[in-house]
C-alpha cells in the first residue's frame, strides 16, 4: 500500500483576474483614452502566436495610436482591467483553469479572435485526447521511466492546482468565438489583417497567405 | 474428424461446431462440416467451385461451420480463388453476419428495431444477458452463446424477435427466452424449439411454424390462388417478348423498391441494352425498417414472384437469374429452392422452358449477410459479385450494365408480382386499379401501435384516414411512411392525403406511434441505423450522420441550443443533397421529416444560450475528478 | 464532339463525354476535388466537386458532358456546402497540419484554404486510429485518411496486379489496410506514386521525411487552384 498524500486544504484557487491590481495612473489613463482596447490570453498555448503578434514588427508603432494593450503578456498585466473591444485568445481549453480565464474573457471583450492550432482546433495539447487522460497520467507519473524507483508515485492533484479536463477542446466549442486565425503559429502579416480590418471597421478577411501549419 | 484442428496451423482456432441451422436436407446425409483448411472443398464438389462471385455462400459456409470467419481459413482460400487474404477480408469485414471473432457456438441476434424497442424489449435484453451469461455485443466464457444487435429483422409485428443460429424467434417474453435458452443448452437445436412438430424446411408449414404471415386484408393483384404455372408460360410463350415489354409499359406498373420507375421502360432498357448475356434479379434484400411484405408475399406467393421473373426473362433474353434474400430471412431458403425445384421438374425452369426450344432461364438464391445498403440495387449487384456492398456510380444503370458488366433486369419481390398479374389480367385492367400516376395497388407493412398489425393490400390512393381506420389506430399521433427513409408525418393532418407516388409514395412500411411514443428518440434511433448501415465510402454520409445523430443526442441531454440546431438541419440537408447514393441521400430524413411534421417536439427541447460557456459545453462533466487522480496514484484501473 | 454548356452563365465549349470538372477546367474554371485528379478519375467518394446541373445536386467529376448542360458552381449556397464537407472531413480525422509530413504536399490543406475554411463548425472528433508501419517502405497513418479509395484503385502488385490497398469495415468504422508483402514488391517508384497519389498525409515513404522544406513544397508556392488548372491544359 502506497502512502496517502497529504492533500492540503485551500479555501479556493484565486483566478489570475481576481489578483489585486494597482490602478493606472490619472496620466496613463488619459493617454488610453479613446483608443480601441485589445487584450490576449494564452490558455493551453505555448504563447507562439503571441510572439506572431510581435512579428507584426514596425507595423506596431503606428497601431498603437489606435490601440492600447490591457491585459496581455505583452504588457504583463494579469487582468483585465475594463471591457476590452477586442480579444486574441490562442490555445485551446485543457484544465478548470483555462475554462475560467476563458469565461472571463468572453464575458469582457467585444469580440474574440481564435487564434492559431490550438485554440482553433486543439493544437499539439489536443494529441492527449485519443489517448485518455488516465493513461497520460500514468505514463506521465507513475509508469514514466524518470520515476523514483520503490518511490511513492507522484500524481500533481492539489487544490492549488486546476484540474485536467478529460478533453482539450478549441475554445469555439466552450465559448462564442468571433473569428479564427489559422496556422501553428500564424504569421504576422496574417495577424496585422485581422487586427488592422477591425480596428479600420472593415469586414475581416483573412491574407491568401493563411496556412494550417 | 469432424473439425479437429489439424496439423495445417490452425491450432488456435476452436474446434468447429457443425452447423446446427443446417436441417438435414433430401438427398444430403447429415451436414459434414468443411474440412478446415479445405473450406471450400464441399462447394468444389458442388458447383461453386472457385468462382470469386460466390464468396458470400462460401462465407455462410465458414460463419456456419466454425461460427466465425477465421483469417488463416480466409488466407487458405483466397489463392484458390486467385486473389489475396486482404481482398477477401475486405469484403467479409462489410457484413454484419461475418464475424471475425468466435460468434458462439449459438449466435444470437436480439431485433433492436424501434419497435422492438416499444415491445417488452429491456426485459428480454436482461432475460437474454442472464441466461446466456453474456452482455450483449459478447460471448460467454464458455463459448455457447454469442449475443449482438441487430437492425430491424421483417417481424415488426410479431416483436420483440430474434434470430437464433439463423432461426427467427418472435413475441419473445422473460420466460419464452427463458426457456429458448435453456433448450438450447440441453443440446437441442433452434430449429427444433422454434419448430417442435419438426417439419420439412421445404414447405409453407415449417415456414408458418416460424413466424406468422399476418395477411390482413388481400387486394386484387396480390395473394390471389396461385396461377396455374403451365398456363401462364403458355400465354406468355403466345407473345413475342416486345409485346410483353409493351403490356409492362402500357400497364404503368411502377417499381416498388422506392424509386418508381416505370417497369416496362427499364425492361425495354435491359432488352435492347447490348450485351452477350443479360440478368434477371430479384430484390428480396427487405432491410427498410418496419418493412416485412416481400416476407410474406415469398411465403404465400413464391410462384407468382417466380411468374414474374420468368416473365422478365422471356421479356429481356435473360438467362440466368438471382433471388437476392436478405440474410435475416435465410429460414425461406429451402423453400423457395424448393418452389424453384418443383417448376424445373414442370419443365417452367431450366432449357426449353413451357417447351420453347431456345427459352433457357434458371436461377439461384443469394443469400446477404446483413447490410441495409445491398437493397439498393447496383450494391446489390456488387453483393452478388462477393464484393462489398458498395454502391455503384451511375451511370452506367444496372439495365446497362449491372451484374458482372452485363444488361441486368433488378426488381423489387412486389414488382415482379405485379408484374405476372399483370400479364395475367391484361395491362388496362391494371391500369383501371389505383390512381393517375400510380397504377395498381400497394403491399402494406403495418406495424406499431395498431390493433391488427400485418400486411395489407391497398389500392395506390387510398387516404391514410382510411388505412388508419382499416387497420385500428384511432390513437395515431405519428405515421412512418416507408420506413425510416421515407416521411414522418402528423396523423391529425395527413388524414386526407393519398398514398400515392404523387402525394405521400410509401415504400410498403407504415409504423403508427400513438401520442405517448417519443418522436425524438425515435428520430435518433433511426439515425443510429443509418450510422450503422452507411456503406462508409462518401464523406456526407459517412462523417454526416454521426453529427445529426451526435445532435439529437445532444439535444435530448437538455445541451443543443438554437444555433446547434440550425447547423444541425444545414448538414442534414448537405448529406441528403452531397451523398453518393439513396442511402445517404435519404439518411437525414428522420431528422428533416419529423422536424417538419412536430416541430414543437425539438423546439420544447433546445436551450438558450445563458452565459458565456456555450449550452453544449458542461463543466462539471469536462473536468476529470479528483478520484481519478487518486486511483491512478493508487495503481487502480 | 464538341458541345455548349453554361457554367453560371458562361457559354462554353466542351466535348461530349468528358467528364464536368475536366471540361471546365480547361476554360479556367476549377471546380474543387479531392478524389478525382486530372490525371485520376475516381468512385466519386469524396462530395467536394458538389456543383447543381440542371436543377440537381451532383458530384461534377461523375457527370459526362451533355449539350446544353446549365451547371451553377459558384453560389454561396454550393460554396457553403462544399467547405461543409470539408470541415466534417476535419472534425472526422485528426488533421494535425503543424506536425503532418504532408503539410504543403496535402490536397486536403490545399482545398480547404481555398474554400476559405478556418475552422470546423462541428466538434473535432479527435479519433483514436492506430497506424500500420508493417511493411518496409510505407508508413500508413489512418488519422489522416479520408477513404478516398484513390490508393484501393490505383495502387497495384506489379507483378499480379492484386491490390496493395483494401478499404475493411463500413461506415465510420471504415479503414483502409495494406498488403504488407506485396507492399514490399512495390518497385521505389510505385511507393513515391502511392505518396503522391494520396491526398493526405496517410501514405507516408518511410526515410524520406522532410526532403523539401516547408514553405518550398508545391502548394506552399502555389495553391491548389492555380495547380489544377496548370495540370488541365497539360493534359
Amino acid at each position: 500500500m502506497t502512502e496517502p498524500q497529504v492533500e492540503p486544504r485551500v479555501e479556493r484557487r484565486r483566478l489570475s483576474h481576481e489578483l489585486p491590481a494597482t490602478p493606472a495612473s490619472p496620466e496613463l489613463r488619459a493617454g488610453r483614452e479613446g483608443k480601441i482596447r485589445v487584450a490576449t490570453i494564452s490558455p493551453c498555448g505555448c504563447w507562439g502566436c503571441n510572439l506572431s503578434m510581435l512579428d507584426i514588427d514596425e507595423r506596431l508603432i503606428p497601431l498603437l495610436d489606435k490601440i492600447t494593450i490591457t491585459r496581455s503578456s505583452f504588457t504583463d498585466i494579469k487582468r483585465i482591467t475594463e471591457r476590452a473591444h477586442v480579444g486574441f485568445v490562442e490555445g485551446g481549453v485543457a484544465n478548470e483553469d483555462n475554462i475560467e480565464t476563458l469565461r472571463h474573457f468572453r464575458e469582457n471583450c467585444d469580440v474574440l479572435v481564435s487564434v492559431g492550432a490550438c485554440a482553433g482546433w486543439g493544437g499539439i495539447p489536443s494529441l492527449r485526447n485519443p489517448i485518455g487522460v488516465e493513461e497520460c497520467l500514468r505514463e506521465a507519473y507513475v509508469d514514466s521511466p524518470t520515476a523514483v524507483p520503490g518511490a511513492p508515485p507522484v500524481v500533481p492533484l492539489h487544490p492549488e492546482l486546476p484540474l485536467l479536463t478529460r478533453t482539450v477542446r478549441p475554445c469555439h466549442e466552450v465559448v462564442h468565438m468571433d473569428y479564427f486565425i489559422p496556422g501553428c503559429p500564424p504569421d504576422g502579416d496574417a495577424v496585422f489583417a485581422v487586427i488592422d480590418d477591425l480596428v479600420n471597421g472593415r469586414p475581416v478577411s483573412l491574407p491568401a497567405a493563411t496556412r494550417y501549419d | 474428424m469432424r473439425g479437429s484442428p489439424g496439423s495445417r496451423g490452425y491450432e488456435d482456432l476452436p474446434e468447429a461446431i457443425p452447423s446446427t441451422s443446417g436441417r438435414e436436407r433430401s438427398g444430403d446425409s447429415l451436414y459434414r462440416p468443411p474440412e478446415p483448411g479445405g473450406p471450400d472443398a464441399r462447394r468444389c464438389s458442388t458447383g461453386i467451385g472457385a468462382d470469386r462471385t460466390r464468396l458470400l455462400d462460401m462465407l455462410w459456409d465458414l460463419q456456419d461451420t466454425w461460427r466465425y470467419v477465421p483469417e488463416p481459413v480466409l488466407a487458405d482460400l483466397a489463392p484458390k480463388l486467385g486473389t489475396t487474404l486482404l481482398d477477401l477480408r475486405e469484403t467479409a469485414s462489410f457484413y454484419h453476419f461475418f464475424h471475425d471473432r468466435y460468434a458462439g457456438r449459438h449466435t444470437i441476434y436480439l431485433s433492436t428495431s424501434v419497435l422492438a424497442q416499444q415491445c417488452d424489449y429491456d426485459a428480454v435484453l436482461a432475460t437474454l444477458e442472464r441466461e446466456t451469461g453474456t452482455l450483449i455485443g459478447g460471448v460467454d466464457p464458455s463459448g455457447a452463446f454469442g449475443l449482438f444487435e441487430t437492425p430491424c429483422i421483417g417481424l415488426s409485428d410479431q416483436e420483440p424477435a430474434m434470430l437464433v443460429d439463423s432461426i427467427p424467434f418472435t413475441r419473445l417474453n422473460s420466460a419464452k427466452v427463458t426457456s429458448i435458452i435453456a433448450g438450447l443448452k440441453a443440446g437441442h437445436p433452434a430449429v427444433e424449439l422454434a419448430d417442435p412438430e419438426i417439419h420439412d424446411s421445404r414447405t409453407v408449414e415449417y415456414v408458418d411454424s416460424l413466424v406468422e404471415s399476418n395477411l390482413r386484408l388481400p387486394g386484387v393483384v396480390f395473394f390471389r390462388p396461385d396461377p396455374y404455372p403451365e398456363s401462364f408460360v403458355e400465354r406468355l410463350l403466345t407473345r413475342p417478348p416486345e409485346e410483353i415489354v409493351e403490356i409492362l409499359a402500357e400497364s404503368e406498373l411502377r417499381g416498388r423498391g422506392g424509386a418508381g420507375f416505370s417497369t416496362g421502360v427499364k425492361w425495354r432498357m435491359v432488352a435492347s441494352a447490348p450485351g452477350p448475356e443479360r440478368y434477371v434479379i430479384c430484390n428480396a434484400d427487405e432491410g427498410e425498417p418496419g418493412t416485412f411484405k416481400d416476407r410474406v408475399l415469398l411465403t404465400r406467393s413464391p410462384r407468382q414472384v417466380l411468374l414474374g421473373m420468368i416473365a422478365a426473362a422471356y421479356a429481356v433474353g435473360a438467362r440466368h437469374g438471382i433471388l437476392y434474400l436478405r440474410g435475416e430471412y435465410s429460414y425461406l431458403r429451402d423453400y423457395l429452392e424448393q418452389t424453384f425445384e418443383e417448376f424445373r421438374a414442370r419443365g417452367l425452369l431450366g432449357t426449353g422452358i413451357g417447351g420453347r426450344a431456345g427459352f433457357d432461364f434458371d436461377l439461384r438464391v443469394q443469400r446477404g449477410a446483413g447490410a441495409y445498403v445491398c437493397g439498393e440495387e447496383s450494391a446489390l449487384l456488387e453483393s452478388c459479385e462477393g464484393k462489398r456492398g458498395t454502391p455503384r456510380v451511375k451511370p452506367p444503370f444496372p439495365a446497362q450494365s449491372g451484374f458482372l458488366g452485363l444488361p441486368t433486369c433488378i426488381d423489387n419481390v412486389e414488382t415482379f408480382a405485379a408484374a405476372a398479374r399483370v400479364l395475367e389480367e391484361g395491362s388496362r385492367w391494371f391500369r383501371a386499379v389505383g390512381t393517375e400516376d400510380s397504377a395498381g395497388t400497394r403491399l402494406l407493412s403495418v406495424a406499431g401501435d395498431v390493433s391488427w398489425p400485418g400486411v395489407y393490400e391497398i389500392e395506390w390512393g387510398t387516404t391514410l384516414g382510411e388505412v388508419l381506420e382499416h387497420v385500428g389506430a384511432p390513437d395515431a399521433h405519428a405515421v412512418q411512411i416507408g420506413g425510416p427513409s421515407g416521411v414522418l408525418v402528423a396523423a391529425a393532418e395527413a388524414r386526407g392525403r393519398r398514398i400515392a407516388f404523387e402525394d405521400l409514395p410509401c415504400n410498403g412500411a407504415l409504423t403508427i406511434f400513438d401520442p405517448t411514443r417519443d418522436l425524438v428518440d425515435i428520430t435518433r434511433q433511426h439515425l443510429d441505423f443509418f450510422v450503422a448501415e452507411s456503406c462508409g465510402i462518401c464523406v456526407p454520409c459517412r462523417a454526416g450522420n454521426v453529427e445529426l445523430r451526435d445532435f439529437v443526442a445532444r439535444l435530448q441531454a437538455g445541451r443543443a441550443s438554437r444555433a446547434d440546431f440550425a447547423r444541425a438541419l444545414a448538414c442534414a440537408d448537405t448529406v441528403r443533397r452531397a451523398s453518393r447514393c439513396g442511402l445517404g441521400a435519404t439518411s437525414p430524413k428522420p431528422l428533416l421529416s419529423t422536424v417538419e411534421a412536430f416541430p414543437a417536439a425539438f423546439e420544447a427541447k433546445l436551450v438558450d444560450e445563458r452565459g458565456p460557456l456555450l449550452a453544449s459545453y458542461v463543466e462539471d462533466e469536462a473536468v476529470v475528478p479528483a478520484d481519478v487522480y487518486r486511483s491512478v496514484r493508487e495503481g487502480r484501473r | 464532339m464538341s458541345v455548349t454548356i453554361t457554367v453560371d452563365g458562361r457559354e462554353l465549349e466542351a466535348t461530349e463525354g468528358e467528364t464536368l470538372v475536366e471540361a471546365t477546367a480547361r476554360h479556367g474554371i476549377r471546380i474543387p476535388t479531392l478524389c478525382s485528379s486530372p490525371e485520376h478519375r475516381s468512385v466519386a467518394t469524396c462530395r467536394v466537386c458538389t456543383v447543381r446541373v440542371n436543377g440537381q445536386v451532383v458530384a461534377g467529376c461523375t457527370v459526362p458532358v451533355r449539350d446544353g448542360l446549365t451547371v451553377e458552381l459558384d453560389t454561396p449556397e454550393l460554396r457553403d456546402l462544399r467547405r461543409q464537407v470539408v470541415e466534417l472531413l476535419f472534425s472526422e480525422g485528426l488533421h494535425n497540419c503543424p506536425s503532418c509530413e504532408k503539410s504543403g504536399f496535402c490536397r486536403l490543406q490545399a482545398v480547404a484554404l481555398d474554400l476559405e475554411m478556418t475552422s470546423s463548425r462541428f466538434p473535432y472528433r479527435h479519433p483514436r486510429r492506430e497506424a500500420d508501419r508493417g511493411s518496409a517502405r510505407i508508413w500508413l497513418e489512418r488519422d489522416r485518411c479520408i477513404l478516398c479509395h484513390r490508393c484501393v484503385d490505383q495502387v497495384r502488385d506489379p507483378d499480379t496486379g492484386d491490390r496493395v490497398f483494401a478499404m475493411v469495415g463500413r461506415g465510420p468504422g471504415a479503414r483502409i489496410e495494406i498488403d504488407p508483402d506485396r507492399a514490399d514488391r512495390l518497385t521505389d517508384e510505385q511507393v513515391a506514386n502511392a505518396v503522391e497519389l494520396c491526398p493526405v498525409g496517410a501514405i507516408l515513404h518511410k526515410g524520406r521525411g522532410y526532403r523539401t522544406p516547408i514553405g518550398q513544397r508545391p502548394f506552399d508556392v502555389r495553391p491548389v487552384r492555380e495547380r489544377d488548372l496548370e495540370a488541365a491544359v497539360d493534359d
